[in-house]
């Protein structure tokens, strides 16, 4: 099925849940009037990146009224965000939320928490434990945050669970100002493009911009084709909304032209990784 | 091309968004700055004009007696250059009633208050125009602690802080600051003829090559010992970037409580904004 998705390369106030709410809330409405099917937004949407110490006080639960409005105008169009959880046991989870039909549809818990360079989110945060494809109107998808991506098993984990749209929500910092363009644009680039690839996957991938503390956020939102081609990519460290269309008929030719995830042997994998997982605990 | 070659468009997009988006996000318009005819304030108010406004933007030109002349007269063709505000604060009246006490003071003391003087000054102003202060050092000087701590290093926002001074000729470059002052000998100007390169004993471009891959790329003594430096150099600079750490720290504060600022009690600077 066809589908059009919007990728809301927003700016949110650190801290300022109602602000970035209201923000978050105009996005889906004009995305809604383009006719859009989708909209995307960032890692950490709801609140910014930077928390530090704030993470327990912007937290929401599953059933807050925030998460619930978000919800129901998801009746409209399905929307996918990114939001501090608090669960009963108070664990604080940098999460992202798949919202369709009036409905939380899924909930990711970002597994690979940075704490390195400029990262520290496992001070902060709890680690997510699973990474799980799930049905939607327009076929399986499976949702990454960010560093995520960045470990092959998780992209590889969602194909083979029947993701062919793969959703990154990021919050990424520019740095690396040595080439043609930003360092950390490049990696990324080559990254979602490789994920494409070697998946025959969509890729969805939704950055934030602004400034934290000094720290700049990049955008360049992108849609990558399943054959690895950027299709559209948003600006450069600003504000930008990212129209992506996405056909059936593309996905269906990719998967004829390059059937290399149907040629994916799980149990040669799985026989090797138990393999190694066996000697390491020797 | 040296390993310090910067992208300078984008640089100017990443530093010129950072001014705009900083100052703007805390209510203020304005921001105000020492300007003081050398590269690395020329290069700042360059940013902040763009960024803000030539109209929001202050540059405040504070000599002292023994201040080459030819410097406030570089400030103002900068300022003219790009349009900015720019008053003249003399600060001899201030500095010498206060060494008129210590008249024994050597040139580093003297230095010192200089900068000091300066900061007073500037945070005033800030105060007095609703504007925020903008700070004009480099990386290397920020790094050989090359600086008066609570004196030129004060600021609220520091555009420039890192990028090395190789990669402030590159993008002074781009920017279009006016000839003379991309190409004087830099200079702290607290007396007649004195120039930074004769005072740190090698060149920026020199210094600069060892910093970025001690610091930025993490090669140890004996890779770079590899590369061409020779080790006496490269002990030097370490402790010099060593023994200037506590200028770039915050001051450091007794532990007694279960939440320290800054220790335990964590928050980004841009809470809430």
């Amino acid at each position: 099925m066809n589908f059009t998705a919007v990728l809301a390369q927003i700016k949110p106030k650190l801290g300022c849940i109602n602000e970035n709410l209201a923000l978050i809330e105009e996005r889906i409405q004009s995305a809604k009037q383009s006719g859009a099917d989708l909209v995307v937004f960032p890692e950490l949407a709801l609140t910014g990146y930077f928390l530090k110490d704030l993470v327990p006080e912007v937290a929401l639960r599953l059933d807050s009224p925030e998460i619930g409005r978000l919800t129901e105008l998801s009746l409209d169009i399905s929307i996918a965000i990114g939001f501090v959880e608090v669960t009963d046991d108070y664990r604080f989870f940098n999460s992202s939320i798949y919202l369709e039909n009036g409905t939380v549809k899924h909930l990711h818990r970002k597994v690979y928490l940075p704490t390195y360079g400029l990262f520290d989110e496992q001070r902060y945060m709890a680690r997510g434990e699973r990474f799980r494809a799930f049905d939607t109107k327009f076929g399986r998808m499976g949702m990454l945050i960010c560093e995520d991506m960045w470990h092959l098993s998780a992209s590889y984990i969602l194909a083979m669970d029947g993701a062919t749209t793969l959703l990154c929500l990021s919050s990424s910092p520019g740095r690396g100002i040595s080439g043609d363009s930003l360092g950390s644009a490049v990696a990324w680039q080559q990254l979602t493009s490789t994920t494409a690839m070697f998946l025959n996957c969509r890729v969805l991938y939704c950055n934030r911009v602004g400034y934290e503390d000094g720290v700049n956020f990049w955008g360049g939102s992108e849609y990558i084709a399943p054959s690895g081609e950027s299709a559209v990519r948003g600006k450069i460290l600003e504000e930008d909304c990212v129209t992506a269309i996405l056909d059936e008929g593309s996905l269906r030719r990719e998967r004829i032209f390059s059937p290399m995830l149907r040629d994916e042997n799980l149990f040669i994998t799985l026989q090797e990784l138990r393999r190694i997982e066996q000697e390491r605990g020797r | 091309m040296s390993i310090l070659s910067a992208n300078t468009q984008l640089l100017r997009q990443i530093l010129v968004g950072f001014v705009r988006d900083e100052v703007r996000k805390v209510g203020v318009k304005k921001v105000v700055l020492g300007l003081s005819g050398g590269i690395d304030s020329a290069l700042v108010v360059f940013i902040a004009a763009e960024a803000l406004g030539a109209k929001n933007v202050h540059a405040i030109c504070m000599p002292y007696k023994t201040s080459n002349p030819e410097s406030e007269a570089h400030a103002r063709l900068v300022a003219d250059a790009c349009g900015v505000n720019f008053s003249v604060v003399p600060i001899t009246p201030m500095v010498d009633s206060y060494f008129d006490m210590y008249p024994d003071a050597d040139n580093m003391r003297r230095g010192n208050k200089m900068a000091r003087e300066r900061m007073t000054i500037l945070f005033d102003h800030s105060a007095l125009l609703l504007a925020l202060v903008l700070g004009t050092s480099n990386k290397t000087e920020l790094l050989l602690g090359y600086g008066t701590l609570f004196g030129d290093m004060a600021s609220a926002l520091n555009p420039i802080g890192d990028l090395y001074k190789s990669q402030v000729w590159q993008l002074s470059e781009e920017m279009g600051i006016p000839r003379e002052v991309i190409d004087k000998k830099p200079s702290a100007d607290l007396w007649a003829g004195q120039t930074d390169e004769e005072e740190l004993g090698f060149s920026y471009r020199q210094v600069d090559e060892l910093l970025y891959r001690m610091v930025d790329l993490r090669m140890t003594r004996d890779e770079l010992a590899e590369v061409g430096f020779e080790l006496e150099f490269i002990d030097s600079i370490y402790s010099k970037i060593q023994n200037s750490h506590f200028k770039r720290r915050l001051p450091v504060i007794a532990k007694v409580s279960n939440r320290t600022i800054d220790r335990d009690f964590r928050y980004s600077r841009d809470w809430g904004k």
